[in-house]
């Protein structure tokens, strides 16, 4: 569904000898279409940015990305993107939050309210369609950011860092959540997160991004059926794999 | 139901069920009852002591009438139809400088916020007349326009103008700029659509808060407009200065105290309705 080939990004960078700062090289991904993929790496490795360049937020240097839709895009978006924080804007009510992204799609506002409180029921707060956002709890905005990137009716939902800044209870009871909606919905996911734990628990592929500028380290396929379990061995044992490559690599200078 | 609290002090005898009433009498919230008792009991202590002062001999009356002669001057003022004609050209100077003011103000002020190069093209103009004070346009004022409304106005645009200006200018430049990723991210990327969904609402709340200095200041240049001869508050409190008739001028200070205070209540409870999102 999507297939990224020898992506670069570099930013300006007047104080490096060749005046820039390369953050991404020769990044090279394949994702088909429902799958679930977590890119996992330590903070400010790029992962975020990664994203962006993906959401055409921001243009690469060098590589190329084509991005397969499923029917046509009439009222609808090509991605949902869901920020670590939740990014309401506060003198929106919940409901016309979730619509925000479909405006400017040519939907009668009804059918704009309409999908929204769809999107809303399908995260568990239709009844808080009314309410200000700062009347929520942290893990309710997340839900509703959520719902608001499920809302443009997208193949491809990209989230970045979304339950970074969740406490633990709050975390793992959204983690199940985004499960269920994926089984749901089947979108392809894309979900960066420095959580190894989070990534293999959630993900059938992880991708280990490290260096600088960021390269694939490694990459693991995780054929565990779901649900599963949270202490499950295998998991536990991949989950460390990676934790002692990325140590490794942080050890010896590879980053 | 009766915790210790000091006898004298009726409306804290009535605490809330279940709230505790914290021992110290300085600490304890007065009610609202008692707190507008002790408002009023201000007012009246102000008025006491200013009705004694010429009264005792203190001060020629001429100087500070009594506030007991000020309804009588009022009344007189009001019959011989000055005080209505007086009122309607300043209010009329008002609107038409605090639109205009405002509008302009408002708008210059978003534009430049949303360009840094309209920001570095008027930064220098700017800082060149934003200190002249609206007082010194007067004589350019009248020059362009004469001693007419047009020219009171034109003081009062200038003075809300700025006001404006920089309350919307900082308002726009403080806007997140993760909410305007976020109007990227969901397909709003022109500059009219981040306008109306992401900068305007965000910067909503100190543009307000500029709105309201202006309501204040454009009264402030509305006399000063019109101490130069234009017709209306001003003028009359000149004439009547002039004649020693300083009742009346009080009559005209406490007319616009009462109007500022009219429009600042109905402007706060309009910007209490737009702003109830907030928390």
């Amino acid at each position: 569904m999507i297939e990224i080939h020898d992506l670069s990004l570099a930013f300006p960078n007047p104080a490096s000898p060749d005046g820039r700062t390369v953050v991404l090289r020769d990044f090279n991904l394949s994702v088909a279409a429902g799958e679930f993929i977590a890119i996992v790496g330590a903070s400010g490795v790029g992962k975020s940015t990664l994203l962006r360049v993906v959401a055409g937020l921001v243009p690469p240097n060098s590589g190329t990305m084509t991005h397969a839709q499923s029917g046509a895009l009439k009222g609808r978006r090509p991605y949902g993107l869901v920020f670590q924080d939740a990014r309401l804007l506060p003198w929106r009510t919940v409901r016309a939050n979730v619509a925000f992204g479909l405006e400017g799609l040519g939907l009668s506002r009804a059918e704009r309210r309409r999908r929204a409180e769809e999107a809303l029921a399908l995260v568990g707060l239709a009844d808080k369609a009314g309410r200000w956002p700062h009347q929520l709890s942290g893990g309710q905005r997340q839900r509703v950011a959520i719902a608001r990137a499920l809302a443009v009716n997208p193949d491809l939902l990209m989230m970045d860092e979304p339950f970074g800044a969740l406490d633990a209870i709050t975390r793992q009871s959204l983690q199940d959540e985004l499960l269920d909606l994926w089984r749901r919905t089947s979108k392809t996911i894309l979900f960066v997160t420095h959580d190894i734990d989070e990534a293999v628990y959630l993900a059938d592929r992880v991708i280990l991004l490290a260096g600088s500028p960021a390269t694939v380290r490694s990459e693991d396929r995780i054929g565990t059926a779901r649900p599963r379990a949270r202490d499950d061995n295998a998991a536990r044992a991949l989950a460390t794999r990676i934790r002692d490559r990325l140590s490794d690599l942080m050890d010896g200078g590879g980053i | 139901m009766t915790p210790p609290t000091s006898p004298d002090q009726p409306g804290a005898a009535l605490p809330a069920p279940g709230k505790r009433i914290p021992p110290s009498a300085f600490l304890a919230k007065p009610s609202r009852r008692h707190r507008g008792l002790w408002a009023l009991l201000g007012v009246v202590a102000f008025l006491a002591v200013w009705e004694a002062v010429p009264r005792l001999g203190l001060v020629r009356p001429v100087l500070l009438p009594p506030p007991s002669a000020i309804p009588q001057a009022f009344a007189a003022e009001v019959r011989s139809g000055a005080w209505t004609d007086a009122i309607l050209q300043s209010l009329g100077h008002y609107l038409w400088g605090l639109v205009i003011g405002s509008v302009g103000g408002i708008a210059a002020g978003v534009l430049t916020g949303m360009s840094r190069r309209l920001e570095d093209f008027t930064s220098w103009v700017v800082r060149l007349l934003r200190p002249i004070p609206g007082l010194a346009w007067v004589p350019f004022a009248i020059i362009w326009f004469g001693v007419t409304p047009t020219a009171a106005i034109f003081i009062i645009v200038l003075g809300v103008f700025w006001i404006n200006y920089f309350a919307a200018l900082g308002a726009v430049q403080a806007v997140d700029r993760d909410l305007l990723e976020l109007a990227d991210a969901f397909g709003h990327r022109s500059t009219p659509a981040k306008l109306v969904k992401i900068v305007l609402p965000a910067a909503s709340g100190a543009i307000l808060a500029g709105l309201r200095t202006g309501l204040g200041q454009a009264w402030m240049s509305v006399v000063a407009a019109e101490l130069f001869g234009v017709p209306g508050l001003g003028q009359r409190m000149m004439q009547a200065s002039s004649l020693l008739a300083t009742d009346i001028v009080i009559v005209y200070m406490a007319t616009m105290a009462l109007f500022y205070g009219l429009v600042d209540m109905g402007f706060v409870a309009v910007r209490d309705r737009l702003m109830r999102w907030k928390a």
